[in-house]
C-alpha cells in the first residue's frame, strides 16, 4: 500500500528505549526483562510511603552516549512529574522531563543521507506491566488484571524526532538505524520484541510542501518495523479519504490493531489527560560537567555510519555507504567480520557479498572462523574455485559449522578445470547447438545462460561460469563484457 | 486561667533527671537502668494516655525487650549509644518496619511499612527506646490534630485545648511525659506549633540536614524532620543524633552539624555576648494576640540582657507566605498522596464499583479525610494546564522573594526572633469552621520552610490564660548552633 497520489506524508517519531543499565533508575533493584514477576521490586520502585528515589548515574551516562551519538547538545536538566492514575505506575504519576530535558537538538542520518532532526532525548522511568486476564486480552472486558512491577522504574530514554520524515519506509529506516545505534553505543540492546525499544508515529498529511502541517494522529502499540510501515501508511490513508470526502481530521491519540491491519480511536484531544507537570521535588538538578560529556562523546567507538564508510572504503567505493549489502552488514554487526575477511586476502566485494546473502546472521558467521572464510575467498580469487563452487563449499562449511575449505575442495573432488578443457566443451557445445549459437552471434544476450548452463551440466559444475561466458563471445566475434 | 482547667503536664527543667541529657547520662554510667526509666514513663502513659491520646499505637513489649537490651549492653560494658535508655515517641508519619504507619488515615489501614525510616534506624542505633507512635493531623495536614482519623490528641496543659499540629501527639507525648523526647515533621509549622502550644523546645532544622527516607511526605521540599524536647539541650543532642548524610534520599546534604551540645551549654552558662539579634516587623504585627507580643518582648530582654543587640528587621515577602504555601504545599501533596489508590497496599474499597478507575475512587473517597480531600483539589487545581502559571509559577516566586529577603536581613542579624505561633493553644472545635482561621496559625512559621532555613521554638512564659508560649528563632542555613545557643539564652530565664 502507499500513500494516495498528490499527498505528502508527514511523520514525526517518539522512540523509548529502555537503557542497558544494570540496575534500575532510582534504586538498586536489577533490571532485567523475564523474570519471575514483582521479583525485582523494593520500596522505591514500588514507591512506598516515603520511599524517595536515589538517580543512578548510569542512566545519565548511557542517555548521554545516545545523545552524543545522536548529535544532540547535553543540557542542564531537571526531573518532572507527569501526574495521571493508573495500575501498574506505582505513585501514580511518573518521573520524567519535561521542558528541560538532558539531550536537545540532534538529528541521525539515514543511510541513504537523508537527514531526521532530532528535538530531544529525555530521560524517565518505565512503569510496570499490566496483564489483562480474560476472553479481550484488553482493559475493557477484562476479568481482572495482573501487574508485574519488575518494568517498574526501569530507565528509559525517549528520542523524539521533527517532523521531518516523509515516507512510511524512511521511519523504517529510521528506527532501524537509531536501533543500531543504541547497540552501537551499548546504551539499549533494540529489541523491539522484547518492549525495550518503544515506537509511537505522529502521522499527518498535507497537499503541498508549502501548506502548514495538517492534524496528526499519534499510533501507539507499533510492535515492529513492519507494523510501523503498515500502520503509517493505514493512517496516512484514513486521513486521505477524510480529507477528500470534505471531512476533518481530529487531533487524537489511535490504536494500531495488527491482526485488522486498522487504527481506531484511544482518545481525542479533548479528553487528553491533564499530566499536571511540576519540577521533581525528591530529585536534584542534573548539570553534567564539559568533562564529563567530553569524556562520553571521546569513548564512544565507531558508529553505524563510520562502519558502513569503512566497508565502502574497502571496496574501493565500489559499494556506496547506503547500498542494501552494506546497511544490512552492519545492521546485522557483521562489519568487523567481512573487515577480518579483507584483511585476510579476500577480496572486499566478494566478501560483502558472501556474508550479506550466504553467511546473513551473527550466529551463523560465529560457527565460521574468519580465517577459513577469507581463505575460501582466496581459492576463489586465484579462480582455483568457480563462483558456484565457492558457494557450495560456503554452505557445506555452513552446515558442518565451520571446516576447511581445502579439505571440502578435495573430499568433492572440486579442482580448477583445465581452461583447455573447457574450450573443447563450448566448442562441443556450440557445434551441438547451431541455432542457439546464430542467436548469441546477433546479440541475444539471453541465450549465453543456455550455454553456461549446459557448459556448467557438462563439466560437472567444475568449469568457471566467466570463462564460458568469455569463450562463448570471443567465437561469436562479440566484444568482451567490461 | 480557667477554674476547670485539667492539666496532665510535667516540667522537666533543664537538670532534671528526666531529661533525655540525664537519662542517657545516668544509663551509659550504670547509675540507673533502661527498664526502670521506661517503667516509670509507662506509669504516666497507663495513668494519663485514655485521656490524652497521644498514641496510635504503643510498642511496649519491643520497648520493653530494647530497655533490657540496652541494660544488658551496659551490663557487658558496651555503650549502648547517645541516647542510651531515653524512652522516645515517633510521629506516625514515619516508617517502621513490621509496626503500623497511619499517618492518621483511614486510607493507609493495614498496611506495615518492610522498612525503616532512616530516622528511626539512627535513633535505635543511638539507643532509644521506642514507646509509640504518635497522632497528628492526616498526612501532617492540619494546626491542631482535630483531622486526625481516630480523634484528636489533647493539650496535656489543658485537656480542653489542642496540643496543636500536626505533630500534636508528638508534643503531648513528651508534655505529658510519657516520653522523654519525641520526633515530628515540619512542613510549614508542624513541629515549632505544637511545640509552643505544649510549652516545649521544637526544631525545624535546615532542610536537607535530616534524612527525609521513610518519612510519608506531605510536601517533599518543604518537609522536614526535627524533635520536640523540654530542654535546648536535648534538642541539640538530638539533633546530633539525627542529622547527617543519607545517600537514600537525594536532598540531604552533604556538611554536617556538629557541636550543637556545646553550643546550647555555652548559650546558657555564658549568654550571646554581640549577637545580633533582628525582630522582624512583618512577622509580629497584625493577628499575633497581645499575650504572644509581650512574650517575644520578654525573649527580647533576655537576650539582651545575655548580651544580644536587638533591632527591628524587614521581611517584607513574608507577608505573602501563607499565601505561596498554600499552593506549593497542596500542589505536591496532590502528586504525593495519588499513591493511595487502593491497588497495592492500604484501604481497598471494592462495594459498587465494576472497574479499577471506579475503585479507585471509592477508595479514596472512603479513605480521605476532608481536610486532605480539601488540599488534594487546592494543589490539583493550582497545578492543572492554564492555571500553573498564575499559581504555582507565581507561589515558587514568592518562595525566591521570601529566601532573597530572608539573605538581605541576615546581612544585619545573625538571627531573628518573632511568635511561633499567633496565640496560646486554643479550645477544640474553635477554628474548624474555617479553614482560613486554622491556616493563620502557622503564619510566623511557614517562611522557614519555604525559604529551607533552620527555625526552633522555645518556651518563655506563660499567656493570660495559663498555657504555655513559645517564642521562635530563625537563622540562615546551617545556623543550628548558634540557634540553640540564643535558645539556650532565653531558656536560662524562665
Amino acid at each position: 500500500m502507499a500513500i494516495a497520489k498528490g499527498w505528502e506524508l508527514v511523520v514525526g517519531l517518539e522512540v523509548h528505549c529502555e537503557l542497558a543499565t544494570k540496575t534500575k533508575i532510582f534504586c538498586s533493584c536489577p533490571n532485567q526483562f523475564g523474570d519471575e514477576p514483582n521479583t525485582n521490586i523494593c520500596p522505591v520502585c514500588l514507591g512506598l510511603p516515603g520511599s524517595l528515589p536515589v538517580l543512578n548515574y548510569m542512566a545519565v551516562e548511557l542517555a548521554m552516549r545516545v545523545g552524543q551519538a545522536l548529535n544532540c547538545r547535553v543540557e542542564p536538566s531537571i526531573f518532572h512529574r507527569k501526574n495521571y492514575f493508573y495500575p501498574d505506575m506505582p505513585k501514580d504519576y511518573q518521573v520524567s522531563q519535561n521542558d528541560l530535558p538532558i539531550n536537545i537538538d540532534g538529528f541521525l542520518d539515514l543511510p541513504d543521507g537523508f537527514r531526521v532532526g532530532i528535538e530531544r532525548a529525555h530521560l524517565e522511568e518505565d512503569t510496570g506491566k499490566t496483564q489483562h486476564m480474560g476472553t479481550s486480552g484488553r482493559i475493557h472486558g477484562a476479568d481482572y488484571s495482573l501487574v508485574d512491577y519488575n518494568r517498574a522504574g526501569v530507565p528509559l530514554l525517549e528520542i523524539v524526532t521533527r517532523p521531518d520524515i516523509r515516507t512510511a519506509e524512511q521511519a523504517k529506516a529510521y528506527v532501524a538505524e537509531l536501533r543500531s545505534i543504541l547497540v552501537a553505543t551499548g546504551g539499549s540492546d533494540g529489541k523491539m520484541e522484547e518492549g525495550s525499544m518503544r515506537v509511537d508515529a505522529n502521522v499527518s498529511v498535507r497537499k503541498s510542501v508549502d501548506d502548514p502541517y495538517g492534524t496528526r494522529c499519534e499510533i501507539k502499540n507499533l510492535n515492529s518495523l513492519r507494523s510501523l510501515v503498515r500502520a503509517i501508511e493505514y493512517e496516512a490513508n484514513r486521513q486521505v479519504d477524510m480529507l477528500t470526502n470534505g471531512e476533518r481530521i481530529v487531533q487524537e491519540t489511535r490504536h494500531w490493531n495488527e491482526e485488522d491491519g486498522r487504527t481506531s480511536s484511544m482518545r481525542s484531544k479533548e479528553e487528553a489527560m491533564d499530566y499536571r507537570y511540576f519540577p521533581e521535588p525528591d530529585l536534584v538538578p542534573i548539570a553534567p560537567s564539559s568533562e564529563w560529556v567530553t569524556a562520553v562523546r571521546e569513548s564512544l567507538g565507531l558508529m553505524p555510519a563510520d562502519r558502513r564508510a569503512r566497508l565502502s572504503e574497502a571496496t574501493g567505493g565500489n559499494l556506496g555507504t547506503g547500498s542494501d549489502t552494506i546497511v544490512a552488514i552492519v545492521e546485522q554487526g557483521l562489519d568487523e567480520y567481512v573487515l577480518a575477511a579483507v584483511a585476510g586476502g579476500g577480496d572486499a566485494r566478494r566478501a560483502i557479498n558472501r556474508v550479506a546473502n550466504e553467511i546473513v546472521t551473527p550466529e551463523v558467521a560465529a560457527k565460521i572462523d574468519v580465517a577459513m572464510f577469507a581463505k575460501l575467498l582466496v581459492l576463489e580469487g586465484d579462480a582455483k574455485l568457480t563462483a558456484t563452487q565457492a558457494k557450495q563449499v560456503l554452505a557445506e562449511m555452513i552446515e558442518q559449522g565451520g571446516g576447511d575449505p581445502e579439505t571440502i575442495v578435495v573430499t568433492r573432488g572440486f579442482e580448477a578445470m583445465d581452461s583447455g578443457v573447457v574450450e573443447t566443451i563450448v566448442d562441443a557445445l556450440i557445434s551441438a547447438h547451431p541455432a542457439e549459437f546464430e542467436r548469441l552471434k546477433g546479440g541475444d544476450a539471453k541465450v549465453t545462460g543456455f550455454f553456461v548452463g549446459a557448459a556448467m551440466k557438462a563439466s560437472g559444475g567444475k568449469a568457471d561460469g566467466k570463462l564460458v561466458t568469455s569463450l562463448l563471445r570471443s567465437r561469436a566475434g562479440l566484444a568482451s563484457e567490461r | 486561667m480557667s477554674s476547670t482547667r485539667v492539666s496532665v503536664a510535667v516540667n522537666r527543667p533543664a537538670g532534671d533527671e528526666m531529661t533525655a541529657t540525664a537519662i542517657s547520662t545516668d544509663v551509659r554510667a550504670g547509675r540507673r537502668s533502661a527498664v526502670d526509666i521506661l517503667e516509670s514513663h509507662l506509669e504516666r502513659i497507663n495513668a494519663h494516655e485514655g485521656a490524652v491520646h497521644a498514641f496510635n499505637v504503643l510498642t511496649l513489649d519491643t520497648a520493653r525487650a530494647n530497655a533490657e537490651a540496652i541494660d544488658a549492653m551496659v551490663a557487658a560494658g558496651t555503650d549502648p549509644g547517645r541516647l542510651a535508655g531515653v524512652p522516645l515517641a515517633l510521629k506516625d508519619n514515619m516508617c517502621t518496619q513490621g509496626i503500623p504507619t497511619t499517618c492518621s488515615s483511614k486510607i493507609l489501614e493495614g498496611w506495615k511499612p518492610p522498612y525503616n525510616a532512616t530516622v528511626v534506624d539512627r535513633l535505635a542505633a543511638a539507643g532509644t527506646v521506642m514507646v509509640g507512635k504518635t497522632n497528628l493531623d492526616e498526612f501532617a495536614m492540619g494546626s491542631s490534630t482535630e483531622n486526625s482519623a481516630f480523634g484528636p490528641t489533647k493539650n496535656p496543659h489543658d485537656l480542653d485545648c489542642v496540643p496543636g499540629g500536626s505533630s500534636g501527639g508528638s508534643a503531648a507525648s513528651v508534655a505529658a511525659g510519657f516520653a522523654a523526647v519525641a520526633i515530628g515533621s515540619d512542613t510549614g509549622g508542624s513541629i515549632r506549633q505544637p511545640a509552643a502550644l505544649c510549652g516545649l523546645v521544637g526544631i525545624k532544622p535546615t532542610y536537607g540536614t535530616v534524612s527525609r527516607y521513610g518519612l510519608i511526605a506531605f510536601a517533599s521540599s518543604l518537609d522536614q524532620i526535627g524533635p520536640f524536647c523540654h530542654t535546648v539541650e536535648d534538642a541539640a543532642l538530638m539533633m546530633e543524633v539525627i542529622a547527617g548524610h543519607d545517600d537514600r534520599d537525594s536532598t540531604s546534604l552533604s556538611q554536617s552539624l556538629a557541636g550543637l551540645v556545646d553550643a546550647a551549654r555555652l548559650g546558657l552558662a555564658e549568654g550571646v555576648t554581640g549577637l545580633r539579634v533582628g525582630i522582624p516587623r512583618e512577622l509580629n504585627g497584625e493577628g499575633i494576640s497581645d499575650d504572644v507580643k509581650q512574650r517575644v518582648e520578654e525573649a527580647a530582654k533576655r537576650l539582651e540582657a545575655a548580651g544580644a543587640i536587638i533591632g527591628t528587621a524587614s521581611v517584607p515577602a513574608a507577608v505573602y507566605g501563607l499565601s505561596a504555601y498554600y499552593i506549593i504545599a497542596p500542589a505536591e501533596a496532590s502528586s504525593n498522596l495519588a499513591r493511595y489508590d487502593g491497588v497495592r497496599y492500604g484501604l481497598r474499597v471494592t462495594e459498587g464499583t465494576t472497574n479499577v478507575a471506579e475503585m479507585m475512587i471509592a477508595s479514596r473517597t472512603a479513605g480521605f479525610g476532608p481536610e486532605v480531600k480539601r488540599r488534594i483539589m487546592l494543589g490539583t487545581y493550582a497545578l492543572s494546564a492554564g492555571y500553573y502559571d498564575a499559581y504555582y509559577g507565581q507561589a515558587q516566586k514568592v518562595r525566591t522573594l521570601i529566601i532573597r529577603d530572608f539573605a538581605r536581613a541576615y546581612e544585619q542579624f545573625d538571627v531573628l526572633l518573632s511568635p511561633t505561633s499567633p496565640t496560646t493553644a486554643f479550645k477544640f472545635g474553635d477554628k474548624t469552621a474555617d479553614p482560613m482561621t486554622m491556616y493563620f496559625n502557622d503564619v510566623c512559621t511557614i517562611p522557614s520552610n519555604l525559604s529551607g532555613e533552620p527555625a526552633i521554638s522555645v518556651p518563655c512564659g506563660v499567656g493570660h490564660d495559663g498555657m504555655p508560649v513559645g517564642v521562635q528563632l530563625l537563622g540562615p542555613a546551617l545556623s543550628e548552633a548558634t540557634l540553640f545557643r540564643a535558645a539556650a539564652a532565653i531558656e536560662g530565664g524562665n
